[in-house]
């Protein structure tokens, strides 16, 4: 830490080094790759492949314990709960990946107009994302699912909304140090629309530390979506969303403790792994490593 | 500072108002009807019009507002729907106070505990200690309270059987019992915050260590006890209260969480329990109650914060 500052955080780092490279040599950066990696095959491989059928009820295999044949164990309806982790994996991933795809695409529509327009709009936008955020976010995501009622997009749309003004907020700032550079003002002068200027010359120079703030909202999308799982509000059952298999695995944690045992764990290593990502490209960015 | 604690209050009574309009329009948007609901599925249409007209659900909507609004500011927040006859006021401060209880409690674990290990994590940077500590809050900060509570309810509830992996209160029983009830839901909503304020007090006292101020200190002979208390944690306590006012809105949402997994009866499983039975009256009292208590524990947290440092003060 403090070593060479880099005054323009905004700047891409000079090295040619490939990014996993530099990833891997920052601090936790070889743990959050394998994490990741880790992850990111189960989901490959749950598309293709699960051991048992994630959904396929067995009377007369209830509540076996993590044996060869089911190495996680089994749920109280005999589903094999590997299978489960597996496909509830899919179910996190993109719930995920889509509620931070809609909050980065909410945020940066209204981070990077009101930092390009500025004063009267700039204003009322921020002020507006300041009272969003007033509410804790699982507060808001608990009321905007009341009223959407739970599921599967409604969920995603949850995430967007809650995580939007974070990210607005973010690219404003980001906009506003752009905003003053030459080459903004060298195309504004030679007659590009708005629209242009802002998607051709601001939008990649933001990237950086926008691609920060995405990763740590990614993790807290997480979070909040299977916060929500757990708490009902979620993916309904039967589906495998880790959030609600805990939740189903809660009050038989005595007898069966591999069925709410198993997705905590998962749920904690992919958020680990994310976290640990997105802070070694922070540092990246920064030039901190 | 009276000028600015008193713009202080007026702003949160603006941001009050402002969410109080936004709940109000959210859960008007909530499907179904109060009156079906409480009349049950064979509600004759005459019955239903009359409870209506007595509901006040016939009124405008902005008139609906203000009634609600008038009620609240003297204390009125209507009756709930799902505990028939029950107000929601009363069901509220109930709660309430439960959940001040919990979160008092995390407090209490959180503000030493992140101190402590956060100072000694950032005397010795990159150490041993420093990086079990690091491993140990990037873990705690990674996990959502129901994963932890899990976590927790296994080690210390099955694995070392000492104590209860549910919390539902009981009138009869007394403090001390209640305490040990208190134990597991406190721990596992203190984790996330612990994590957080820790790393900022880290980086704080290496901040602080390393500045002239100390440098000059330590060569003019001034113990090192004395630096540590005078000097370092003194400057590290001001930004470890700012995380934790903003760790105040996780603690908040982590109430519901938390309240749920342990069958905690607070202020959080009470919000939950409106929003899944759509209670309208009671998921408006409820969120607004939240949200108030979020907005004053921030100004409490800033007025500590000015406290602890003077120079900040507004003239």
């Amino acid at each position: 830490m403090g070593g060479a500052s880099v005054t323009d955080v905004s700047a891409r780092p000079p090295a040619r080094v490939p990014i996993l490279l530099r990833i891997a040599q920052a601090r936790g950066g070889t743990a959050g790759l394998i994490l990741i990696g880790f992850w990111l095959t189960v989901f490959l491989l749950s598309l293709a492949w699960t051991p048992h059928d994630p959904f396929a009820f067995s009377l007369t295999q209830k509540l076996v314990a993590p044996s060869a044949d089911f190495w996680l164990g089994t749920d109280r309806y005999g589903r094999d709960v590997l299978s489960r982790i597996m496909a509830g994996c899919r179910e996190v991933m993109l719930i995920s990946a889509g509620g931070t795809a809609l909050a980065l695409a909410l945020g940066l529509i209204v981070g990077v107009t009101a930092g390009f327009y500025g004063r009267l709009y700039d204003e009322g936008m921020m002020r507006l994302m300041d009272i969003l955020m007033a509410f804790p976010s699982l507060l808001l995501a608990l009321l905007v699912v009341g009223v959407l009622g739970p599921g599967y997009f409604n969920v995603i749309l949850v995430v967007g909304a809650v995580f939007a003004p974070r990210i607005a907020r973010v690219a404003r700032g980001a906009v506003l140090e752009v905003r003053q550079k030459e080459f903004v003002e060298a195309a504004l002068a030679r007659g590009d629309s708005a629209g242009n200027v802002m998607l051709v010359e601001i939008l990649p120079n933001i990237v950086g530390p926008l691609g920060v703030e995405v990763g740590v909202r990614f993790a807290y999308a997480i979070f909040l979506s299977a916060s929500l799982g757990f708490l009902g509000l979620g993916v309904q059952p039967p589906s495998p969303d880790w959030g609600l298999m805990v939740n189903e695995g809660r009050e038989l944690v005595d007898v069966a403790p591999w069925i709410s045992l198993a997705p905590a764990c998962a749920i904690a290593t992919l958020v680990v792994g994310v976290n640990l990502l997105s802070e070694a490209c922070r540092r990246i960015w920064a030039g901190e490593a | 500072m009276l000028a600015y604690v008193i713009k202080r209050v007026l702003a949160i009574a603006a941001s009050l108002l402002v969410a109080s309009v936004l709940v109000f329009a959210i859960v008007q948007v909530l499907p179904g009807d109060v009156a079906q609901m409480i009349l049950g599925r064979d509600a004759t249409p005459e019955s239903l019009a009359a409870l209506r007209r007595d509901l006040g659900l016939d009124q405008p909507l902005p008139q609906r507002y203000g009634d609600w609004i008038a009620g609240v500011l003297r204390g009125d927040f209507g009756r709930a729907i799902s505990i028939p006859g029950f107000p929601v006021g009363a069901l509220i401060a109930d709660r309430a106070a439960n959940s001040l209880a919990l979160a008092a409690l995390a407090s209490l674990l959180i503000v030493p505990l992140a101190i402590g290990l956060g100072t000694l994590a950032g005397l010795r940077p990159n150490g041993l200690f420093d990086r079990i500590v690091s491993v140990g809050s990037m873990i705690t900060i990674s996990l959502p309270e129901f994963a932890s509570a899990i976590f927790l309810i296994i080690l210390f509830a099955k694995v070392f059987p000492i104590l209860p992996s549910m919390s539902i209160l009981n009138a009869r029983i007394g403090l001390g019992a209640q305490l040990h009830l208190l134990i597991l839901p406190a721990l596992t909503l203190s984790l996330i915050s612990t994590g957080y304020v820790l790393r900022m007090v880290r980086a704080s006292v290496i901040e602080v260590a390393t500045s002239e101020q100390v440098k000059v200190a330590t060569l003019t002979g001034v113990s090192p006890g004395r630096i540590l208390f005078q000097y370092v944690l003194r400057n590290a306590l001001a930004p470890a209260v700012t995380i934790i006012a903003m760790n105040m809105g996780w603690l908040i949402g982590g109430l519901v969480v938390v309240e749920t997994v342990f069958a905690y009866p607070g202020l959080g499983s009470l919000l939950l329990h409106a929003v899944t039975q759509r209670d309208v009256p009671l998921i408006q009292g409820a969120a607004l109650c939240s949200v108030g208590a979020y907005l004053v524990m921030n100004l409490i947290a800033d007025l500590i914060y000015l406290g602890l440092n003077p120079q900040l003060r507004p003239a």
